[in-house]
Formats: structure tokens, sequence, C-alpha cells
């Protein structure tokens, strides 16, 4: 693999104007403000943080599927570079058949009036990426094959698979236009363990198989730890602390990645009681406070969080985090 | 501390356009007050539906077996909930002594009254208070659950509560009346972690305060571990296993269990890869004869798996499992595996 990135992003802002607000200027909403990110080719890119910390917008972003407010995003493969900021149309349209989106609910993801086999087709018809009826389904046949679908399954329509198996062909349609780059949004979520242990062993497996670069964004940690070789912490739209993920887990150091991994229920009847416990909720992103965003909720903030907003520092090790007080936290 | 709930042969079928839906095949188990069951299982397992039939809840087309027998121990006597038929007796049982909290807290308040009116409403409609006293209680309770600014909360509406704040003042609302009983329908699910921590926290306090029992369901197993005393599984409408928690999670005897805790990601165990139980759950038209798991199990021992309903065996006292493995295991001479005893001996469920 190369040592240049296949996406790589410079101080990128997504904000969405909303309605409401009365007089004056219109609130906006800042779900994703000044986030650096490089993601290797060929990685598995955990995005984890809570619900409103802007981890579906980014996502998003990176796919072109929301307008990008500021900044730099660009895709580069061995092929092309993509200046995503400005990309249009005619390569926009390219750029759709190299990244993928796999959604999160896979009762809501599928056509319920489709055949599995046109579900899995339809990417490829719409981009125009095979010539012949024949070609298309050798092309479905094969990538479903790669997610457990049989024949039999191609023919039916969604309503008769089970969770598992409709994830299953989300991800096959997803895949079916040979990308480079997917981005997988809660995609195991709303599937139960027992499952959700087969799928996310699937995706690894295509990974590797297919050598593709994934972002994979969960608010489930311990899911997260699993299957990612990089763990990237979001809070209120910026990125607190990315690391590799044994790094990240062994010795977090932001205290927001410390609160989010001792607040997972612990497997040990032993050990309950010692987690440190985060108070209150996420503000709201149309009015995030001054200074540092998690100084509403963290235990050690001082005066320095109040008013200057932490850059991301790099600690070595490809361990960045943002804090003012990391280093004297650490001891 | 006594009993409180007793629910024998639980035999719970719906009628379909495609047939007849068996959802709980033949369940039992007991509660006793100030006690919290955890009731585990995939979804389409049939724990929904279990803890709407304490409240006689299930939809118009639920038939139930004959000999269904659920009984609720109130200090006025027995409540036998199967034979409650209209909606004025059933008040008893819901929200009176009761209640229920379900899993997602936007869609179960009303989206155009106000959370303050929503409490008071049901106050009054299950205990004799007046308008005046129905809002202090309400306001206390709201406070009591961590919410500030109780009284302001009070008059605001679903949509204006963030998702924790909404939970929360869900389970200050059925909490009010003081029920005997609480069922909680995986009330964390919908909430993030740090969130899902305080909603934990707080109703391990309320326990402690209220002395209620608790039927906690869920299908994240840590979060039992966390809240409950005890736990029953389910799988496809039937009870696998049931026992303490600490038994259960240490020492799973089902296969099922087993490969439940198997595909959990541990932090623990980062190096091992995750264990996916194979196949997926049978639709639940399409019942498998014999053990409900033996499409997926991979331990099942031939014929008598495939033909042949396992009964509850005891590992011990307290913790007791449906598989023909177990027992066929434990009735050998010399049994390799055999738990360590507990100390307790007090009432052995019936089977």
């Amino acid at each position: 693999m190369s040592n240049k990135p296949l996406i790589s992003v410079k101080d990128l802002s997504v904000h969405f104007g909303i309605r409401g607000g009365g007089f004056g200027k219109k609130p906006v909403v800042r779900a994703v403000e000044g986030v650096d990110l490089d993601i290797a080719p060929g990685s598995f890119f955990g995005l984890v943080g809570e619900s409103g910390s802007g981890k579906t917008t980014l996502g998003r972003a990176l796919l072109r599927a929301v307008p990008i407010t500021r900044g730099k995003l660009t895709y580069q493969d061995e092929d092309v570079t993509y200046d995503l900021g400005t990309i249009e149309k005619q390569e926009l349209k390219e750029y759709r058949s190299k990244a993928q989106l796999i959604f999160q609910d896979p009762y809501a993801a599928l056509s319920p009036r489709m055949t599995v086999r046109d579900i899995i087709a339809e990417p490829l018809e719409v981009m125009g990426l095979t010539s012949s009826k024949e070609e298309t389904d050798e092309r479905v046949r094969e990538i479903a094959e790669k997610c457990r679908l049989n024949l039999e399954h191609l023919r039916r329509f969604p309503h008769a698979f089970s969770g598992g198996q409709r994830q299953r062909i989300s991800i096959a349609r997803a895949l079916v236009s040979k990308p480079h780059f997917v981005v997988a949004d809660e995609s195991v979520a709303a599937l139960d363990v027992s499952i959700q242990a087969d799928v996310l062993n699937l995706l690894k497996e295509i990974q590797q198989e297919m050598g593709l670069t994934f972002l994979f964004i969960s608010h489930d940690l311990s899911v997260v730890a699993h299957v990612c070789d990089h763990v990237a912490v979001m809070y209120l739209g910026r990125l607190v602390e990315t690391a590799p993920t044994r790094q990240l887990f062994a010795a977090p150091k932001h205290p927001y990645t410390k609160a989010l991994l001792s607040a997972i229920p612990s497997l040990d009847p032993d050990d309950a009681g010692v987690a440190e416990k985060l108070e209150g909720e996420i503000p709201s992103p149309t009015n995030p406070p001054p200074g540092c965003k998690f100084q509403t909720r963290c235990r050690f903030a001082i005066d320095i969080c109040r008013k200057d907003e932490p850059k991301l520092d790099h600690t070595g090790n490809e361990h960045n985090v943002a804090c003012h007080r990391w280093e004297e936290l650490m001891e | 501390m006594g009993k409180l709930l007793d629910v024998e042969n639980l035999t719970l079928q719906f009628d379909t356009d495609e047939g007849r839906i068996t959802a709980v095949d033949n369940v039992s188990f007991s509660l006793d007050a100030g006690e919290v069951m955890g009731l585990v299982g995939e979804s389409g397992s049939g724990k929904s539906v279990t803890a709407k039939s304490v409240m006689k809840l299930n939809a118009k087309n639920a038939v139930y077996g004959d000999k269904t027998k659920i009984t609720l121990h109130l200090e006025d006597g027995p409540v036998d909930i199967m034979s409650l038929q209209t909606s004025k007796e059933l008040q008893v049982v819901r929200g009176g002594a009761i209640s229920l909290i379900f899993q997602e807290p936007m869609a179960s308040f009303a989206p155009a009254i106000s959370i303050g009116d929503q409490m008071t409403e049901q106050l009054q409609i299950h205990t004799d208070m007046n308008n005046k006293q129905a809002k202090e209680l309400s306001i206390e309770m709201l406070d009591r659950v961590g919410i500030s600014d109780a009284s302001t909360r009070f008059r605001q509406f679903a949509f204006e509560l963030s998702g924790g704040m909404r939970q929360r003042a869900m389970i200050a609302m059925a909490l009010s009346t003081k029920p005997k009983l609480l069922i909680a329908d995986e009330p964390t699910t919908a909430l993030d972690v740090t969130i899902q921590a305080q909603v934990i926290d707080l109703m391990k306090d309320l326990v402690k305060d209220f002395g209620m029992g608790i039927i906690f369901i869920t299908h994240d197993l840590g979060v039992i571990v966390q809240t409950a005393d005890k736990v029953a599984v389910m799988y496809l409408g039937r009870l696998v296993e049931q026992g303490p928690v600490r038994e259960v999670i240490r020492t799973p005897a089902h296969p099922y269990t087993k490969g439940l805790i198997a595909a959990l990601p541990d932090l623990d165990k980062l190096d091992v890869p995750l264990a996916a139980i194979p196949g997926d759950i049978p639709s639940p038209l399409e019942r498998p004869p014999g053990c409900v798991f033996n499409t997926r199990c991979s331990v099942a021992i031939g014929e008598r798996c495939t033909s042949e309903i396992p009964m509850f065996t005891k590992i011990d006292d307290v913790h007791q499992v449906a598989c023909h493995l177990v027992e066929e295991d434990l009735a050998k001479p010399a049994p390799k595996a055999a738990k360590t005893k507990p100390k307790s001996k007090s009432g052995g469920k019936s089977k």
C-alpha cells in the first residue's frame, strides 16, 4: 500500500441553515467544524460519537452527498485524483461508482417492489457500468456469492428476508460497482448481536479480499474496537481524538473518550460502578459552548478550556488529541 | 421479600392471514418484590409480547393458551390477570400496579399534549389525587429522576426535550403511580452510551427506594449484567435458560446463551475473533420441531433435538436450562463440569 491517503480532509466544515429563530440572523447548525482527517488506503477506519456529534454528516460529506461549506477534500487512488470540494457532473458521477454507502436500516433501505437481483443490479444500470444484461447478471451473481446470497435469493423480494440477510443484500448492492471507498453508516446497529457478529465478519472478509477502504460509522465502541484499525472520536462536530485502535483503547487521552469507554456496560458482574459517569448531554450544535466543546461536561475544565478551542495535537504514533490538559491528565 | 408475579405456562398465539403464529410457547417464570429480572433474546424471540401479556396488552388477534395463568400478588390478595376482561378491570394492571416504559420515548408521549398534562392525567385516573396534588407529585418525580428545572419542563412538550430527558420523563411518569411492577421494554436501546449509563444508574436507585419488581427487556447482555438480579433467555418463543445473572453469564449452559455471549464484542478480548451464531432465526411460521434452536445449534445431538421438546433441567436450585445435551451430561454418573453449588436453597421454580 502506498503512503498517500485515499481520502484526505483539511479543515472541513459543513453547516446547515435551519428555519426558525425569529428575526435577525438565521440559525446555523455547525454539524462538522474544522475537521482534519486522513484515511489510508486499505484501512478500516472507525468514526465514533454520540448522536448529534456529526459523524453521519462527515461520512456523507466524504461521499459528496451534502454540500461542503469550507475546507479541502481530496480523493486519490492509483488512477485518479478528485478534488471533492469542486467536483462536478461527469467526475462526480465517476466518483459515485468509486465511493459507496451502506445504510443503517436494512428494512428501509431496500425497495419492497424490486427483486433482490434488481436491487443489486440497479447501481450498475444507473451508472452504465455494464454493456449487456448478461454482464450485469454476471456481476450481480459474483457479488451475491461473496455476500453469501444464493441464486434462489436473487429472485425473491426483500420482505422474505431476515434482518441479517437484508443487510447482506445492502452490502452486495454497495459493492457491485467495485468501489474503492465504502462508508458504512451504523450498518450493524439495527441487528441482533448474533447476526451482528456475522455481518461484521463478512465486512472484514470482503474488505480484505477486495482491498477496500472502509469508513465505519458507529456509536458502539466495542464493535469499532473489534473491526477497525484506526478510530476517530467526534464530539459536537469536532474530532477530539484519533489513534490506531489498540492505542486508543489501551490509553485514551481525551476525557471524553475515557468517559465513553467507561460508559460501556461491563460483562463482568463484579465490575460495576467504577465507571466515570458523564453528567448532562451533548449541547445543541446551533448554540455550541465557547472554547472546548466538551467543557460543559468535562470534570477537568479550567479557564482556558472555556475560552480557547484546543487544536488537534500530534502526540506521536499517529495518536492525535484535542485537549488543553491531556498531558497533565496522563500523569 | 414476597412473591410479586407468577407466570405459568404462558402460551400466546396470533391469528394472522398466514395462519396461527406461535409467539410464546409455554413460558413460566416468577418474580419477587424488589427483584430485577432481565429478559433477553433476539428480535422475534417473543420477549416483548411476553411482558405485554402481563398487562394483557397484546393485539386483538392474540389467543392465550388454556393453561396460561398469570398471577399478580398485591397486598389485598392475588389478582388473576387472565380473568380480567373489561378495560375498567384491567386498569389495575395497566398503569395501576404495573407500569410500562417503552423503547422509543418520542413515540410514547403524545406530541400535542404537554408532559405535565400527560403525567397528571394518568395520576388522576389511577389515584384519587386532585389536580394540584397530581401536579406537585409530578414535578417532584421529574426532579427525582434528575431533570433540572422540573416546573418548566412540566409545561413543555415532548419535542422540546432531548432523548435522554424524554426517557427520564417517561420513567418519572411510569413511577409516579408507585407501581408494584415496572416493565421496561428496551428502555436504553435508543440512547447513547453515556445517557444509557445515567438511566441505568437511575433505575438502580429507584428499585432501592421504591422496592418494586422490574422486568427489564433488552437484547444487550451488558446492560443486563449491570442491572438485573436474574436473567431469562428466550429464543423463538421459548425460555431456554434462566438463573441468577452471575451464574448465567459466567457459566452459561444452553448453546444459544453461550453463542450469545461469544458473539458480544468484548473490549478485553480484542484478539479473539467475533463468533457469530450461524444462520438466521427461523420465521415463526416455520417453527422447527423439537428444540427450537436445533437449526442453528452446533452441538445438536441428532434425533432427540429435532423431535423432542427439551424440558427444563435443574443445574442447581436456581439455574435451569432446556437442553437435551445438558440433561444427558448431567445424567451421566460422573458429571465433568458440575457447577459449584450455591448456598441458597430458596424456592426452586416448578416446571
